[in-house]
């Protein structure tokens, strides 16, 4: 009888100047009428996010609006069992599905001062303060992957990625902070 | 050749204490820090800097600009870094640069093709429509290539292109295109408003114009002071960015506009790994549009001679690299600006020989002040010729009569260097590009901007301000820049400009100059670029064409490569004037993007290499790979076909894994099937709406095969679907049509229903997927598997569990795509490289293979299992593909259930899914070929169907095919005939089922 565990293995971890991967995180795609969701979830300490393409963030915990009835969750830094059973209780009796994709996609950090410009390379949207305030999350594309982008801070971004699309977004943040590296 | 060229003082661009040597055709010369390859010729007393395209002319440098239509060079650094066709007035200096002339063999003082000029009477406008058209068999191998093969400037490296291209996008309030006066007082203007600017030029430096300024002063400074402290402003303001070497060559919808930004092209020694050039795409809430205006040269016989050069361009290379056109130098002019040329040459110490006015008199302080420096004068005086063999030397002037005609002999006046100006045309390619209207303005004789097609704004010369005071345009500048900012709701601090020692110019000549009437001959060019001459244009009006975009493709004026810039506006007079229509009856040509050229390493950008497209992989891919695993592309995944062992060709190798799988067991990674998790208290009507089956007897626990068709009622998509809970269906689809399926899935519930309380989830990555399948596929997986029970009782074929498997949570299904007993593990994507390894040591025991798509392929035929869009082409039916049982009966809704009522789709001579057995058993049809009923037909064959699916069955031993027939399934046990490229090949037409018909294997 199989006693060990396998042991994970994330995709390959890479980084650049002002961009790394990050550990996994648990990840689940929530969908479910807001307004029925927004209490329970409060109450249990797991706030879902009100604003449209705001995140909402608690310790550990955030909640990013990705449309009017769907919110991508993670839990940063911390185990599956810490909110699995919390989410259960919390959205016991409402209609919903949460699906675990905490395998899906992988994330990158992107920090630092030229942050936006390596962005930019790939990604269509205004980052400037005035349009992209901290707390934006949004569906969107880095080049040719579809990617999920989370101003954390003014110079800090997750941008998350389906898994096989992982080697192509790094390849080109590798090329573009190459590019912006100063020259030596 | 001997002369001064070089001034020893003076030249904005210039920094004199960097001399450059570079190399042209061979030959050393040498420059300096700032010089164009443009300028550094002249300043060596190179005029001659290529031959014509069509009639080999000698051609020389015309403009300072990338307006110039003659002087295209190829700049060379190594082999894979030789571009064609640069422009010598864009090519910026550096340290041996290497630059050669084209068009032209053996060399380009002596051309052979020259020959072609004197054959001119033999090929005239249009000819190759004339002349090319028979034998009409010659086209394909004879016309076409010479042409293609003397077609065209230059020659593009053979070698890949080693350099790295960047692209960005870019936003701002506003995008001003052009850093002249009236860019830079915009510029500031919404700087100091705190607007985010974004301010572009072609040029190296910005400052346009006031870079060539002689007099005037801005703000009480001299005017390269007040652009000094300029720059400085605008590089300091927070929110503004500069670019320079910068291009804007495509204004697209929503206020898109592109940019080429050069970055290393400059440089001596490019640094490695930085970017050549950078592509921008700049959504801009407001564009401000500051491009200029290019001066016009004057089309009269032998303007295209070495050393005739626009006069705005002498002024430039005076002032901007101390560059000196000749010595002995004659203008010939329609607009004042080129008195004041006059005037600063003389000063500069050259011999002005004869400055003649087409107009019948001038004036202004700028005329009147090269008549009291003693520049010679001669109004209402035109040319009707020049001499010289590769530089001008004489031009003959006549007098005008007071009607406008030429009667007296012309007068020669020895020069070297003839400068002419015929005004300036505004510069409205973006404005037109962005759908702007334009209007003609019958006192600037030029085409202006009107009702701007997207949110931009015409300023300083594109606006037809051309020799216009500068207190004017700053004035417009700044109003154009707070009206750009009220429109983005920013409040704009009105900026002023004040201004003194201003001087306005203006003037015009539009077409063919005049000449004695007895006169005949002697080529006066329209369009330098693409040799087309004013007789050109009147003999395709004289062959009947009255529209101006068929004289433009009769006689490809204004079809090269710069577009018409120089050449459009004369080309448009003259047609009007033998159509005897008025200029904007006539109309004009539209103006395509680009503006300029632009190279394809720029567009391509990132999208290269391994980074042309996402190359997406599963997690058991390092392994299949390390095992020399031969991979396919499928939609944008990499998938192993086959595992070659030592020696093994395709063949051999899908023929050992077939048997293996056959005989005990076969390891197959699937976890790039398409997975949709259907989840909410709907999921199972959703799913009943969506799908031809019937879910509601879908168990939990239990799998079904569903099919997916489009509104049509063609089949679009197919896969297992399992209710993995009361609420919950886990819906798989092909490996392709994944995002399509998904995004139908989404279109149908947000549209046509969305009282739906149900969600559609992708988990196709969540989710790696380890296919066992084989007799021995249960023994293997036995020791592995924990708290779930694989057993034939309790988990039957088409049934699913979850369990743990290397004490990992997973689905296991029971279901098999190869007819043998088999299950689909499926455990999170970050433990299937681990699982994966640890079922292969398992099956190691078991003869356990690996085996690829290819072997995939060859068991499902076996089974008869059909692949959407390889035995479906996008017009089958369920009932088509022999799929009619999946098909609910009792269903009152589901996607393309009515169109399957139709007669048409229910007609039985419909093609269906059949199998074929070729009657020799090593013959492997070809995929796709054509079936016909009857032998020995001659074409046009009458053709009753074709292959779908054909390969070797080792386990048959005997080649087997799937094909789609008309009435096919009751044409079981008949001969059709299939031609093949040796002759025709009998097959017998049977059940698709070739392997285990009965199913025992499978529920093994």
């Amino acid at each position: 009888m199989p006693e060990a565990i396998a042991t994970r293995i994330p995709p390959p971890r890479a980084s650049g100047l002002g961009w790394r991967t990050l550990d996994p995180q648990s990840c689940w795609s929530l969908r479910v009428e807001l307004a029925a969701a927004a209490g329970p979830m409060a109450t249990a300490g797991l706030p879902l996010a009100l604003a449209a393409c705001r995140a909402a963030t608690r310790g550990e915990w955030a909640a990013l609006w990705l449309g009017p009835d769907e919110q991508l969750l993670v839990g940063m830094n911390s185990s599956h069992a810490q909110f699995e059973p919390r989410l259960a209780g919390a959205l016991a009796g409402i209609a919903h599905a949460l699906v675990d994709v905490s395998h899906r996609q992988a994330a990158i950090e992107i920090a630092g001062p030229d942050a936006t410009r390596l962005l930019a390379l790939g990604c269509p949207l205004d980052l400037h303060l005035s349009q992209a305030p901290v707390g934006l999350c949004t569906r969107t594309v880095f080049a040719k992957a579809e990617v999920v982008l989370w101003r954390q801070e003014a110079d800090r971004f997750q941008l998350q990625a389906w898994r096989s699309f992982l080697p192509y977004v790094t390849g080109l943040l590798a090329l573009g902070s190459q590019e912006l590296a100063p020259q030596a | 050749m001997s002369g001064r060229w070089r001034l020893a003082a003076g030249g904005n661009d210039l920094d004199r204490s960097r001399p450059i040597r570079f190399e042209f055709d061979g030959r050393a010369y040498q420059g300096l820090q700032g010089d164009t390859l443009a300028a550094a010729l002249l300043a060596n007393g190179v005029h001659l800097v290529g031959r014509s395209f069509k009639y080999h002319r000698p051609r020389g440098i015309v403009a300072a600009g990338p307006e110039d239509p003659n002087a295209l060079v190829t700049v060379r650094r190594d082999a894979a870094r030789t571009t064609p066709n640069l422009n010598a007035g864009q090519v910026e200096l550096y340290e041996g640069l290497v630059a050669s002339s084209q068009n032209r063999w053996p060399s380009l003082r002596f051309d052979v093709g020259r020959v072609n000029d004197l054959l001119s009477r033999f090929i005239p406008s249009g000819f190759y429509y004339k002349t090319f058209m028979w034998p009409r068999t010659a086209w394909h191998r004879l016309y076409e290539p010479r042409i293609r093969a003397a077609a065209g400037l230059g020659m593009a490296p053979a070698e890949a292109d080693p350099d790295c291209y960047a692209q960005r996008y870019g936003h701002c309030d506003v995008l001003i295109v052009g850093a002249g006066p009236a860019g830079i007082a915009a510029a500031l203007t919404a700087a100091r408003s705190g607007a985010r600017v974004l301010l572009c030029d072609e040029q190296p430096q910005c400052g346009g114009s006031v870079r060539a300024e002689r007099a005037a002063r801005i703000e009480g400074k001299p005017a390269a002071e007040w652009l000094r402290d300029a720059m400085q402003e605008l590089a300091q303001a927070r929110e503004v960015t500069v670019l320079s070497r910068t291009t804007a060559f495509a204004y697209l919808p929503h206020n898109m506009v592109a940019l080429s930004e050069r970055l290393t092209d400059h440089l001596a020694a490019p640094p490695p790994g930085k970017p050549r050039e950078r592509l921008w795409q700049v959504r801009a809430r407001q564009v401000i549009l500051a491009t200029g205006a290019i001066e016009r040269p004057l089309v009269f016989p032998g303007n295209d001679l070495p050393g005739v050069m626009l006069a705005g361009a002498a002024r430039s290379f005076l002032h901007r690299h101390g560059v000196l056109p000749g010595n002995r130098v004659a203008l010939l002019t329609a607009h004042d600006e080129s008195y004041g040329t006059a005037l600063d040459l003389k000063n500069a110490g050259v011999d002005i020989v004869g400055l003649a006015d087409l107009r019948p008199r001038a004036s202004g302080a700028l005329v009147e002040a090269a008549r009291r420096a003693g520049v010679p004068i001669r109004a209402a005086t035109t040319a009707i010729g020049t001499r010289g063999n590769l530089r001008i030397s004489a031009v003959g002037l006549s007098a005008l009569d007071a009607d406008g005609s030429v009667s007296g002999a012309p007068e020669w006046v020895d020069c070297d260097a003839l400068l002419v100006s015929g005004g300036y045309t505004p510069s409205v390619h973006l404005h037109s590009q962005a759908r702007g209207k334009l209007r003609w303005d019958g006192a600037a004789q030029s085409f202006v901007p009107a009702a701007a097609g997207q949110p931009c704004r015409s300023i300083g010369a594109c606006s037809g301000l051309t020799g216009a005071a500068l207190a004017e345009v700053f004035s417009q500048a700044a109003a154009a820049a707070c009206a750009a900012l009220e429109a983005c709701g920013i409040a704009a601090r009105p900026a002023s400009f004040t201004t003194s020692d201003d001087m306005t110019s203006g003037g015009s000549w539009l077409g063919a100059l005049p000449l004695p009437g007895a006169m005949r001959g002697g080529k006066a060019f329209v369009d330098w670029q693409n040799d087309v001459t004013a007789a050109d244009l009147a003999l395709a009006v004289r062959e009947g064409f009255r529209s101006i975009e068929h004289i433009k493709r009769y006689t490809t004026t204004g079809m090269a490569t710069d577009q018409g810039k120089t050449s459009n506006l004369n080309a448009l007079a003259i047609a009007a004037q033998q159509l005897g229509r008025p200029i904007p009856e006539v109309g004009l040509t539209t103006f395509r993007m680009p503006y300029l050229p632009v190279g394809f390493g720029g567009l391509a950008g990132y999208a290269r290499g391994e980074l042309f497209a996402p190359l997406r992989k599963t997690p058991m891919y390092d392994w299949a790979a390390a095992r020399g695993a031969v991979f396919e592309p499928v939609a944008m995944w990499q998938r192993a076909r086959y595992f070659p062992q030592s020696g093994e060709d395709m063949h051999q190798a899908v023929a050992r894994e077939c048997q293996c799988v056959r005989r005990t067991c076969g390891l197959f990674d699937a976890s790039t099937l398409g997975k949709i998790e259907v989840a909410g208290p709907d999921a199972v009507e959703f799913m009943n709406r969506m799908y031809v089956n019937s879910w509601n007897s879908l168990q939990v626990g239990r799998c079904r095969y569903g099919i997916l068709l489009r509104d049509d009622g063609f089949v679009y998509d197919d896969g297992v679907v399992a209710r993995i809970a009361a609420d919950r269906l886990h819906v798989t689809t092909t490996t392709g049509g994944a995002p399509r399926v998904l995004g139908m899935m989404e279109d149908y519930l947000q549209t046509e229903w969305p009282d739906l309380k149900v969600w559609l989830t992708s988990t196709t990555e969540q989710w790696a997927v380890i296919a066992v399948q084989g007799p021995q596929a249960r023994a293997v997986l036995e020791d592995l598997v924990g708290q779930a029970d694989i057993s034939a009782a309790a988990l039957p074929h088409m049934a699913m569990t979850r369990g743990l498997v290397c004490g990992v949570p997973a689905m296991i299904f029971r279901v098999s795509f190869t007819g043998e007993l088999g299950y689909e593990i499926n455990v999170p994507a970050d433990y299937g490289a681990e699982v994966w390894n640890a079922v292969w040591q398992a099956g190691q025991a078991h003869g356990m293979c690996a085996y690829g798509t290819e072997t995939m392929h060859v068991l499902r035929a076996e089974k008869g299992y059909i692949i959407v869009g390889q035995d479906t082409d996008g017009t089958m039916t369920p009932d088509d593909a022999g799929l009619g049982w999946a098909v609910g009966k009792s269903k009152s809704e589901f996607i393309g259930m009515v169109s399957l009522r139709k007669p048409a789709l229910r007609d039985p001579d419909r093609k269906q899914l059949v199998g074929l057995l070729t009657a020799d058993p090593r013959h492997v049809l070809e995929e796709g070929s054509q079936i016909a009923a009857t032998p020995g037909q001659r074409p046009p064959m009458r053709l009753v169907g074709h292959v779908t699916s054909s390969y070797y069955s080792p386990v048959l031993g005997r080649s087997i095919a799937l094909a789609v027939v008309s009435g096919g399934r009751a044409r079981h046990g008949q001969t059709l005939y299939v031609p093949t490229p040796r002759g025709e090949t009998a097959v017998t037409v049977t059940q698709p089922v070739f392997y285990d018909p009965k199913g025992e294997r499978l529920n093994a």
